[in-house]
């Protein structure tokens, strides 16, 4: 990383760090995978190196199929790092709570568009949070961190992906989690066609019955 | 009006295997803490066979708590038990008994939640205030933290859960299980001495992790009988274990909170604790881990979470007492916070 001058620490992950810097003068984050102690050393390489050659290959695809993500400047594999654009602008996270009700419908729409664009081309992201969203100066919604994405047509994987949105805006956007829930399913059915849509959200049920103690298992099987 | 130190709440816990009846007082001090567990001559745990075991012993469990610490039914100011979530027979049993002494002896009732009990009971036995924590143990796998009035599950297994993962795993070994001594331990012990680190399944999708393709794989292994026992025992460990750490760091990440608390009957396990000890090390935030007789189901949780609950206005009256076999945490609202 000699390229990394002065590194400034933008994040730290749970997995990597984030640093900003400059690249060939150009504005770059570097992502590097930073080595977890409490693992077996091989299970750690393992892992890092993996996730380290994935995430470019499959952001280039995400590009690939009209949803944004940064340009990628380098992969240095031996360092566990990704060099790539730095965008500017806003995390989804940030701006939720502070905009309008029909701007906020409006953005999840687009977020909805997005994700059925990468699952239509067999992409999983595999981390859909609101901290993984940059809405950049133009406008237009930057999907960022592939670092846990796959390759799959399976219906099983695009559910799950949708259901991790639905967690993470429960978790972290309770207030308004339903009404942009709705939005990201409403823009996703507006890609994918209502037959598609419907297949998706009956395999979201089924995710959502399997994992333990559903409240909406709970409905069904009233016993007592 | 009686001084909190001198009001007592009992509780009730049954979810599961075990039976326990726990005393605490409203100012949280734990008077007993009695466990009596329903070990199955085979195989995992059967929800009748478990329920059986629970009205045989609850009477005695019952009498052992008071005669502990000294004091009458009559003493009593409510009575707490686990209304979900867990197994139905097992839970409609422990209901049954906490119903029948709430109404003979004229007392309130409190239904707790037995996830939120876990969490209230590892934040008062070491002072945790506001932890991300590790929930991990025979039925559930969940990492959990405090957001707006309730606790929310950041991360969860998708399938089965981490004890029942090492559990199967024991028994389709062939290993046996004795009084005080979990398959978990078994498994643990056989894990250090091995050495040789097996590829399995590593899933993690998100904040949460699936375990069922790993234990299919692991099982594969066993039977075909290439790999020493101990090897698959530690590989089953080691993989696993940086799962549930891998989902805690994101959670701890996420939330920036400055504790981390782990807790449930896995949470006895050295190795584990040591992973996310060092998880918490490098974040640099205050790790605990809840001793093993607060961590694993016990009825003194179920009773300082009825004391909460009760103290902030929370009853169950007996009519709507039926018990919730799949009562998620967030449901709960936790008005003692803030």
């Amino acid at each position: 990383m000699d390229t990394l001058k002065s590194p400034l620490l933008l994040k730290k992950g749970a997995e990597a760090n984030l640093y900003l810097g400059v690249w060939h003068s150009r504005k770059a984050v570097f992502k590097k995978r930073v080595v977890k102690l409490y693992r077996p050393a091989k299970l750690d390489v393992a892992i890092r190196v993996y996730r380290t050659v994935h995430e470019p290959q499959l952001m280039h695809e995400a590009k690939k199929v009209g949803v944004p993500t940064p340009v990628i400047f380098l992969v240095d594999v031996k360092n566990a790092t990704i060099v790539m654009q730095y965008i500017e602008g806003k995390q989804v996270k940030q701006l939720l709570g502070d905009i309008s009700g029909s701007k906020r419908g409006q953005l999840c729409f687009g977020i909805g568009q997005s994700i059925a664009k990468l699952h239509c081309a067999g992409l999983i992201h595999g981390d859909l949070t609101t901290s993984n969203m940059i809405v950049g100066l133009d406008g237009r919604v930057f999907f960022v961190d592939f670092g846990l994405a796959e390759k799959s047509v399976e219906l099983e994987a695009k559910g799950v992906d949708l259901h991790l949105m639905k967690r993470a805006l429960e978790s972290t956007h309770y207030r308004f989690a339903d009404s942009c829930y709705k939005s990201v399913i409403d823009g996703y059915g507006s890609v994918v066609g209502l037959e598609k849509l419907g297949n998706v959200l009956d395999k979201i049920r089924e995710i959502e019955k399997r994992g333990r103690y559903v409240a909406e298992r709970k409905r069904e099987e009233f016993s007592d | 009006m009686k001084k909190a130190d001198q009001s007592y709440c009992l509780g009730i816990e049954s979810t599961a295997d075990d039976f326990s009846v726990g005393i605490s007082t409203f100012k949280g001090r734990i008077l007993a803490n009695i466990i009596d567990a329903y070990v199955p001559p085979e195989g995992g745990i059967h929800p009748r066979e478990a329920a059986r075991h629970h009205a045989d012993v609850a009477g005695r469990v019952l009498r052992e708590a008071f005669s502990k610490c000294g004091i009458r039914p009559r003493d009593l100011s409510v009575i707490a038990f686990s209304q979900g979530p867990g197994l139905g027979p097992c839970l409609r049993t422990g209901a049954t008994v906490a119903r029948a002494l709430a109404s003979y002896l004229d007392v309130p009732l409190v239904g707790v939640n037995h996830c939120v009990a876990h969490v209230e009971m590892g934040r008062l036995i070491t002072a945790a205030k506001d932890p991300v924590t590790l929930y991990v143990s025979g039925g559930n796998t969940m990492v959990v933290a405090f957001d707006s009035g309730r606790y929310r599950v950041f991360g969860e297994t998708l399938d089965v859960a981490l004890g029942n993962c090492l559990d199967v795993f024991a028994r389709e070994a062939g290993l046996h299980q004795s009084r005080g001594v979990p398959f978990g331990a078994i498994v643990e012990k056989l894990a250090f001495e091995g050495k040789k680190l097996i590829p399995l399944p590593y899933v993690v999708k998100g904040m949460d992790i699936s375990l069922s393709g790993l234990l299919t794989a692991a099982t594969a292994l066993l039977k075909k009988g290439e790999c020493r026992l101990e090897d698959l025992c530690y590989s089953l460990q080691e993989t696993t274990f940086s799962m549930v750490t891998e989902v805690t760091e994101r959670a701890l990440a996420h939330t920036g909170k400055e504790e981390l608390l782990l807790t449930g009957g896995v949470a006895a396990n050295k190795r584990l604790q040591s992973m996310i000890r060092a998880v918490a090390d490098e974040h640099g935030v205050r790790f605990d881990v809840v001793q093993t007789e607060f961590a694993i189901d016990n009825g003194a949780m179920i009773a300082w979470a009825g004391v909460l609950a009760y103290t902030h206005g929370v009853v169950t009256p007996i009519a709507k007492s039926f018990v919730k076999l799949r009562w998620r945490l967030e449901e709960v609202e936790v008005p003692w916070i803030r």
